[in-house]
């Protein structure tokens, strides 16, 4: 017999009966209002103005001006026909360097989600665990967290160094490599780099998540495993892993949504590496270096729509309640 | 065809890189679910040895976890030759590095700015979220679940999808170049996170409460000011925090909006730390400026420990 | 004060009727209690009369003025929550006195009325106190005094007893039971799942069952003449019992109704009925003997004092006279109740 006080549609036009719903509505309406109308000047314009420069051929000199010109799609694709006939396609989609950053951040999302949730369980069945010390363990593990990105992308940076690193010093010491590493600028090092620092930083976020998943599942669960004598891997992978899906599912969207737009530590920690960039630094990069409002707004289109696609696919497929409406 | 076998090629080495990190991680896993098996209290010889792998993984989480900042404080501590020779034990205790830091007006200057923007960001978003958070988890209406996956949609999007925008709307303000600029923008991404955590803190605040209110003769503005204000501060704060956390850690916005030396924040300021030449980059006292802005963080982060991690799990983002 | 009327209220939630449809006359200064399984409404339509929820249709009059679109707090009405539901965070005289301030109630009128209240409930030495720092009973009293202070005309309480423990559940009901002889004209509904807190309080009882009044009357008159088989089987403990079959078909009815303590233990010779011993609970003043007579549940018979009776016995029982109520197919009520033979 449990009901919430509750408030007919947002103009309380429903019944019109009570004056308790209406005076609800309505208070309802206007504590929305101020923070929509920021989002919407905030969010929503400037996204729609994005949108639409990279209809444009918007650059540094003629953006505030206004006299940027419409060109259509002509910065995502446009057919250029030279003096001897032949067809040439440009724009952003047929962009190697664009492609390239596509791949990266593909790369970069997929791999560190996926070391980020593997290496997050084990950490959380740790801090699940019962044992002496364990608020300490949990201190520890919030330190990367709180660390900025910057700073930590400036650390490892000098923890990556190729002549004075303590890494290749390690790694030297004890014989793995017989020559320093340049982990930073090497192409085939530099996502490695990329890689362990996000890794580092973001399991405890990724931990965190689990272990609140965890602590939901009841006790009697494994007590009830445990007196019929089932081995505790079994368990962990035929009771812990099933209930543990849910709130994996909502860890790894946040995560990987967080992944593909990866910015910061990727322009610090490896700048100028073209194995590492990715789309979120090649828009930057047009929008700020070069001034090429129109490219770059293309090439963020491009990224939120992905975005927004893979979103879509994810919250329709996975049935994920993402916004614990339904379980209430 | 060619960009189909390198998606297949790509998927085979994505198989072997999930299954090399699958088998790595598997016998830690399998020692922490071994040793909660068997409890403290078991010395048989068996029940000892998963124990001691237990602890070997704790060391381990902790020490990877701690050590990139101790070896920061380290090396902040160490100036010339020494800076150079790897150590794993402090050696020196030097502090030029620290006053070369704090000597710097500019850098001072970004610490300035980085506190009061930050600040200014999340006092805007936590009154602007705060009546709003009442009316999503208090006030049944039709397409709430609609407006709560927006809100969650906007935190979530990508900042660069509204650079340019963004940059269009702040030039056309007057705003370019100060700390408005960014009060402005980071507003995009505190103002749904505080939203979202404070609905979620807000939905499970007692409905009788509200109802003894209501029949006191309270009105919703009564309500969230002088009942449900008082008994959500904690949540108030730890929303807080992470806002301002998120607030004080960003980038892309303040590297964008800012140019001058004296509008920066804290982050800009760290990326591009010059020395006295160009080549030479000045790792010492980057490593004081870094351990400079991380401790106050690391200390309120650990002082409101228990309450962070409820706020974060709440919000399932990233603060 | 309040003279309350119900037309035809009817709730719905969403497709899912609650209420449907009930029709109820509270008179001035009555106790009336709404009694009825968990699921039958009860809350709802304390909450309807409350204004916590909207009435999808029909009427609710106090004193003849209809009060379907009236806020809550102007109905002049004061509740009682099943969890007291005190402002954490405010002295116990802050809590008291918060609706009157919000009123805007001058100051020394309001600390006479919150000092009344407090001597009332013997909680004056507790008023600076924070909820969190009283016993579940003494914040009972509060949440109490916070609706006293309030001069209602209408006095709500939602399954007030249910959090607190035994011995402090009968202490509390003889403190209601009091404040309704000393607040005479005040008119007082209290909803509860315990028919024995319902038939110690109530001046009238209202049996709800699935969103409909299945029976109004006053206590004496749900235990002795029930409307239907259901309010029979609800009111009285232990249950009633119900015997169906030939025995009832005897009787000229499809199910036979008698309370425990209207069947005697007799001798061989006077027995109408007989079976076995099954089971037996000692209460002390009375014993409960469950004797399997070869139905579907055994039936149960109340005898005061102490009973030697041996389990397995074979016993012989008959109905007191005048005491059995037959039921027809669909649960209504033979008129004229049959003496047994």
């Amino acid at each position: 017999m449990t009901t919430t006080v509750t408030a007919g549609s947002m103009a309380g036009t429903r019944s019109g009966e009570s004056g308790l719903e209406r005076q609800r509505a309505r208070a309802a309406f206007w504590f929305l209002v101020p923070m929509l109308a920021m989002l919407a000047f905030v969010a929503a314009w400037p996204l729609l103005r994005s949108i639409m420069l990279s209809l444009t051929d918007a650059d540094a000199n003629t953006i505030f001006s206004g006299s940027y010109e419409w060109v259509g799609f002509d910065n995502y694709l446009r057919a250029q026909e030279r003096a001897d006939g032949t067809i040439r396609w440009r724009g952003v989609l047929v962009d190697a360097s664009w492609w390239n950053a596509v791949w990266n951040t593909i790369r970069f999302a997929v791999m560190s989600v996926t070391l980020e949730t593997i290496l997050g369980l084990l950490v959380a069945l740790v801090l699940h665990a019962e044992f002496r010390g364990r608020g300490l363990v949990r201190a520890a593990i919030l330190i990367p967290w709180a660390i900025p990105t910057i700073v930590s992308a400036r650390m490892w940076g000098w923890m990556f160094n190729d002549q004075y690193g303590i890494i290749n010093h390690m790694l030297l010491s004890v014989g793995l490599i017989d020559a320093p590493i340049a982990w930073t600028a090497r192409p085939d090092t530099a996502m490695i780099a990329v890689l362990i620092v996000d890794v580092w930083k973001t399991t405890p976020f990724m931990a965190l998540l689990i272990l609140a998943g965890l602590q939901m599942i009841p006790k009697e669960m494994y007590e009830a495993a445990k007196l019929d004598g089932i081995h505790p891997v079994r368990v962990f992978f035929r009771v812990t892993l099933p209930l543990l899906k849910p709130a994996l599912m909502v860890a790894v969207i946040f995560r990987l949504l967080d992944a593909l737009r990866i910015f910061d530590l990727i322009y610090v920690l490896t700048p100028r590496s073209s194995s590492t960039v990715t789309m979120s630094v090649i828009s930057f990069q047009n929008i700020r270096e070069f001034g090429d409002y129109a490219e770059g707004s293309a090439q963020s289109t491009i990224l939120f729509l992905i975005i927004l696609v893979f979103v879509t696919l994810y919250i329709w497929l996975g049935r994920v309640d993402l916004s614990g409406e339904r379980s209430r | 065809m060619e960009t189909l076998t390198f998606l297949l090629w790509q998927l085979v080495r994505f198989a072997i890189f999930l299954a090399v990190a699958l088998a790595v991680t598997f016998p830690f896993l399998y020692a922490v679910l071994a040793a909660g098996e068997r409890g403290e209290e078991d010395r048989s010889p068996a029940g000892l040895f998963w124990r001691g792998m237990f602890w070997l993984v704790v060391g381990l989480i902790v020490l990877v976890a701690v050590f990139p900042f101790y070896y920061a404080i380290l090396s902040s501590l160490e100036t010339g030759t020494a800076l150079f020779r790897v150590n794993y034990l402090p050696e020196s205790f030097n502090l030029a590095n620290y006053r070369d830091v704090l000597t710097r007006p500019a850098f001072v200057r970004a610490v300035g700015n980085s506190v009061f923007v930050a600040t200014i960001t999340v006092i805007a978003a936590l009154i602007l979220a705060v009546t709003a958070s009442y009316a999503l988890a208090r006030v049944r209406f039709r397409g709430r679940g609609l407006l709560l996956m927006t809100i969650l949609a906007v935190s979530m999007f990508p900042q660069i999808a509204v650079l340019s925008g963004l940059y269009e709307l702040i030039n056309w303000l007057g705003l370019y170049n100060t700390p408005w600029s960014l009060i402005l923008s980071y507003t995009i991404f505190t103002l749904p996170f505080t939203v979202w955590v404070l609905t979620t803190f807000m939905r499970d605040l007692p409905i009788e409460i509200e109802e003894a209110a209501i029949m006191d003769g309270a009105s919703p503005w009564i309500i969230i000011t002088r009942v449900f204000m008082p008994l959500l501060w904690p949540a108030l704060v730890t929303t807080g925090l992470l806002a301002f956390i998120g607030a004080w850690n960003e980038f892309l916005f303040a590297l964008t909006f800012t140019i001058s030396e004296n509008q920066r924040t804290v982050p800009v300021a760290i990326a591009i730390f010059t020395g006295a030449s160009v080549q030479e980059i000045p790792w010492g006292p980057i490593m004081a400026a870094s351990v400079l802005v991380t401790v106050p963080l690391i200390v309120l982060v650990l002082v409101f420990q228990r309450k962070i991690v409820a706020g974060l799990t709440a919000g399932g983002v990233k603060g | 004060m309040a003279n309350i009327q119900l037309r035809n209220v009817v709730k719905a939630f969403g497709a899912a009727k609650v209420i449907k449809g009930v029709d109820l006359e509270i008179r001035r200064g009555e106790f009336m209690v709404f009694v009825g399984p968990s699921g039958c409404g009860k809350s709802t339509l304390l909450r309807l009369i409350a204004g916590l929820e909207t009435i999808t249709s029909g009427d609710l009059l106090f004193d003849g003025e209809r009060m379907n679109s009236v806020l809550p707090s102007k109905r002049g009405i004061a509740m009682v929550f099943q969890s007291y539901a005190l402002y954490p965070h405010m002295t116990v005289y802050e809590n008291m006195a918060f609706g009157m301030k919000l009123a805007g109630a001058s100051k020394e009128e309001l600390d006479a009325r919150v000092r009344r209240a407090a001597r009332m409930l013997q909680i004056d030495h507790l008023l600076e106190r924070l909820p969190r720092q009283l016993s579940g009973g003494q914040r009972q009293r509060v949440a109490i005094g916070r609706a006293i202070t309030r001069d209602p005309r209408v006095f709500l309480f939602d399954e007030p007893l249910s959090n607190l423990d035994a011995a402090l559940r009968v202490a509390t009901r003889l403190e209601i039971a009091k404040l309704h002889h000393e607040m005479r004209d005040v008119t007082m509904i209290y909803v509860t799942h315990d028919q024995v807190e319902a038939m110690t309080l109530a001046d009238r009882i209202c049996v709800l069952r699935d969103g409909r009044v299945e029976q109004v009357g006053t206590p004496a008159e749900l235990y002795d003449h029930p409307a239907n088989l259901f309010v029979a089987g609800f009111i009285g403990s232990p249950r009633m019992n119900f015997i169906e079959g030939p025995i009832a078909a005897e009787h000229g009815c499809a199910t036979l109704g008698v309370r425990s303590e209207h069947l005697d233990l007799v001798s061989e010779e006077e027995g109408t009925w007989t079976g076995r011993v099954v089971h037996a609970e000692d209460l002390g003043s009375d014993n409960y003997l469950f004797v399997d007579m070869g139905l579907s549940e055994p039936v149960i018979v109340r005898q005061p004092g102490k009973v030697a009776v041996a389990m397995g016995e074979q016993v012989w029982l008959r109905p007191q006279p005048g005491r059995l109520h037959r039921f027809d197919g669909n649960g209504q009520p033979i008129p004229v109740p049959m003496a047994a033979e």
